[in-house]
């Protein structure tokens, strides 16, 4: 179906040269699931994209063997390619808030495969497009249709996009990293909807970070490092007997691996008690009671919508609870004026998901980090802890790494020494490699420094690697808490148990 | 909704209340006798004077002739002219109609032509081309523009008049003048619209599904791009309103401006003051226009 031996792609930019994939070879048979896996930058985007001609403004593709299809695509026309997008392969992107067109309706995007290719007669295009919306189980499909992207929820929005990637009848569906923006139980969701369409026969390729992702559907692994394939077999050869020292390092990532305190938690730090927040008709935090300690790491776990983030803002003082007070240190914090909490606010300190946008992007590192010191401080000690070297110091956020930001959020953070570190998503944008690595330093400066965490995720998986102990959040309302061990092992909550039942897994299957 | 209409138009009064009140300060503070104003080249005697005096009102306190104006404005009545001795809105009514004309041929000259152009010269040397002629209009004041564009299509080749305001011929060389850099500047912000929409994961499953690049462009990419155009739009019509007294005498055109600019020189107020408020007024309006096409367009910023 498809077949490319030394595929290379170059990005010609007004100064550089960019080889994002360096001498890639590989088939996809009829019926397979191939996956495709490696960290950002790996290549592998650049890869899946190509085959649909689509790698990007400004690539130059060249290939010993560049088969599509049965067609040569070596110095394919833009004609030549559109007559396979869609029809030949349906291509599905990470986020559908931003890969549907916010301004359109779901339909309408759906509908514009069939009015592109002129499929159907156009009366039928329409109930046509019901159909799709029902075959990737989106309920009322009716009214679903005439909806736009930013009204469905993130699942739902999902499986618009793959039914619009359907719509033309393909028999190659590409997905890059088709779960990695949402929750998990809505990930198990469109995975088990990607595993139905491998089912009835159609062949995948899907795109990852996560091999705990792909384990569940591909039949063959592609790894690739650096624009390369750096090891390739069988799901189930490759999981339980990798070569690559890389391979090795993303199968340890996707286990997850405990990191246990190792003294005793010290007083309370924090504590809220009874905590309620109403919005207008809207309950969103219901009686919630938290206390943390001193060198403690309490997670907090629920799914988008379930007051998770309210609830920091609650414990961050960035909002007053309707009813219900904080006290941090042992002094109150909710309720008072601003102006009295700021002297407490340096002990407090927040992490956010992206650090791109929490950092002023005109500011450089040393400034960065250099604001939540004191005066005559260097910035250069507290990077060394986060294992970020001098030559960091007079670069823009936007010249680092994913994990090189959140290294600098992390200084940032423990700059001030403060006795709460609050993380609302540390992790969810990094690959799992870099996520490991964010995971050991936050844990180490918990050791070091007896700072608490409030560790916020969706990713159970993270939680039960870092915390000590939990709470299960739903519909704003602590349904489950205790030691993470416990409540891991035998989930007392059927919510809870949902939540783990999704967390994808390696399966090793032979 | 209703909610949201009342503020709207809550809002438009309320800055038509601060343009008159404002005017009508800056017409106090301004040089010049009011008397004298209203007398203008006629027969002058202390006895004429105290006439004019108690008709106009004009001895009684500031604050009862500002209260007395705003009174009489609400009910549609915005005065007589000092200098014409007619009511207001007849001297006004008959200059609208040529001026608002003139406005929206230009805003339409602007809106198309800058729609072409930026949908058009998407290629290298096409885009560089239109771009550095696009800074060129918008960087040269208008009144050059109006006369380069006379001395070409009307002296040299008699296409259009010289001036005056006959027929359809006579708007296109003022409409082109005013238009021209309401085009250059959209075009400028409709092709960085175009861009950025382009480069969005979108317009990236647009082309997936087999769409040809003037389709992900024309009816994905070019609404998000109306965006930062429309808020423009509705800016520029002020600029317009500006616009409108220097083209109309580069043309040699009736309307609003002509008589924007006399009443001012000769201390007119009541004329002064009603243009003023037939300008807030119409900016109000297209303002709130554009506030209605943003719904139109983005649906996210339609509540639930």
């Amino acid at each position: 179906m498809i077949e490319v031996e030394n595929l290379r792609v170059v990005f010609r930019l007004p100064k550089r040269q960019v080889e994002a994939v360096r001498g890639v070879s590989f088939r996809i048979e009829p019926g397979e699931c191939v996956a495709l896996v490696g960290e950002s930058g790996s290549g592998k985007s650049v890869t899946a994209r190509s085959l649909a001609g689509l790698a990007g403004p400004g690539a130059q593709v060249s290939a010993d063997r560049f088969t599509v299809d049965g067609r040569d695509m070596r110095g394919a026309t833009g004609r030549d390619w559109r007559r396979l997008r869609g029809r030949f392969a349906g291509l599905i992107l990470q986020d559908a808030l931003v890969s549907l067109d916010p301004l359109r309706t779901v339909g309408a995007e759906i509908g514009e495969v069939l009015r592109t290719h002129g499929i159907g007669e156009r009366r039928d295009r329409d109930a046509r497009v019901r159909q799709l919306l029902t075959d990737v189980h989106v309920p009322e499909p009716e009214r679903r249709a005439r909806q736009y992207p930013h009204q469905l929820s993130g699942g739902l929005r999902q499986r618009a996009l793959i039914a619009s990637a359907l719509a033309g009848g393909p028999r190659l569906l590409i997905a890059d990293e088709p779960t990695t923006a949402l929750d998990a139980t809505v990930q198990a969701q469109i995975l088990t909807l990607l595993a139905e369409r491998r089912a009835a026969g159609e062949t995948l390729l899907l795109i990852s970070h996560d091999l705990a992702v792909v384990s569940r559907l591909a039949d063959r692994i592609l790894v690739m490092k650096d624009g390369r394939i750096v090891e390739s077999g069988t799901t189930g050869v490759l999981l339980s007997a990798a070569g690559h020292p890389y391979t090795k390092e993303l199968i340890a990532a996707a286990n997850g691996r405990r990191r246990p305190a190792r003294t005793e938690p010290g007083p309370v730090v924090a504590e809220a008690t009874a905590l309620r927040k109403v919005y207008g008709d809207r309950t969103v935090v219901r009686d919630v009671g938290v206390s943390i300690r001193r060198g403690e790491i309490v997670g907090l776990v629920g799914e988008s919508g379930s007051g998770k983030t309210t609830l920091a803002q609650l414990l961050f003082g960035l909002t007053d609870p309707t009813s219900g007070h904080v006290r941090f240190e042992g002094e109150p914090f909710s309720g008072i004026p601003e102006r009295a909490r700021r002297p407490i606010r340096r002990r407090l300190q927040f992490i956010a998901q992206d650090p791109l946008s929490a950092f002023d992007p005109r500011w450089t590192v040393r400034r960065i980090v250099g604001e939540a010191l004191g005066r005559g401080e260097s910035a250069e000690p507290v990077l060394a802890r986060v294992g970020l070297g001098p030559e960091v110091l007079d670069r823009y956020p936007r010249q680092l790494s994913g994990g090189q930001r959140q290294r600098v959020a992390v200084a940032r953070a423990i700059a001030p020494r403060p006795s709460l570190i609050i993380c609302d998503e540390p992790v969810s944008a990094l690959d799992v490699s870099v996520q490991a690595q964010v995971l050991d330093l936050l844990a180490g400066i918990r050791e070091t420094d007896g700072t608490a965490l409030l560790f916020i995720s969706h990713d159970l998986g993270v939680i039960r690697d870092i915390a000590d102990r939990v709470l299960v959040l739903q519909d704003g309302r602590v349904v489950e808490q205790g030691p993470v061990k416990a409540v891991f092992d035998h989930a007392g909550h059927e919510y809870t148990r949902t939540l783990l039942a999704a967390v994808p897994k390696l399966e090793v299957r032979t | 909704m209703i909610a949201a209409a009342g503020r709207r138009v809550g809002a438009g009064l309320l800055v038509l209340w601060v343009a008159a009140t404002a005017a009508y300060v800056a017409l106090l503070a301004a040089p010049g006798d009011t008397v004298d104003s209203i007398i203008g080249d006629g027969p002058d005697s202390p006895l004429i004077r105290s006439q004019i005096i108690a008709e106009w009102g004009l001895d009684r306190p500031v604050i009862l002739q500002y209260v007395d104006f705003l009174w009489r404005a609400v009910q549609g009545d915005l005065g007589r002219s000092y200098l014409l001795q007619r009511p207001v809105t007849e001297v006004i009514g008959a200059q609208l109609w040529p001026s608002l004309k003139l406005a929206l041929a230009a805003a339409g000259v602007g809106i198309v032509l800058a729609v072409v152009l930026a949908v058009t010269t998407r290629r290298r040397w096409a885009r560089r081309i239109s771009s550095v002629s696009e800074l060129i209009v918008v960087s040269t004041p208008p009144f050059l523009i109006g006369i380069v564009l006379l001395s070409v299509f009307s002296f040299h080749f008699g296409l259009f008049p010289v001036s005056g305001d006959r027929d359809l011929s006579a708007l296109v060389l003022p409409a082109l003048t005013m238009g021209l850099p309401i085009a250059g500047t959209l075009a400028q912000v409709l092709r960085d619209g175009l861009d950025r929409a382009l480069d969005e994961p979108f317009a990236v499953t647009a082309r997936a599904r087999g769409l040809r690049e003037n389709a992900v462009l024309v009816r994905h990419a070019l609404r998000h791009a109306l965006l930062p155009a429309v808020a423009l739009l509705g800016w520029s019509f002020g600029v317009l309103i500006g616009g409108t007294v220097i083209i109309e005498s580069v043309f040699g055109r009736p309307g609003l401006g002509q008589v924007a600019v006399s009443a001012v020189s000769s201390g007119d107020m009541p004329v002064v003051m009603a243009v003023v408020v037939f300008s807030a007024a119409g900016f109000v309006l297209v303002n709130t226009v554009a506030d209605l096409a943003f719904l139109l367009i983005d649906p996210r910023l339609r509540r639930s």
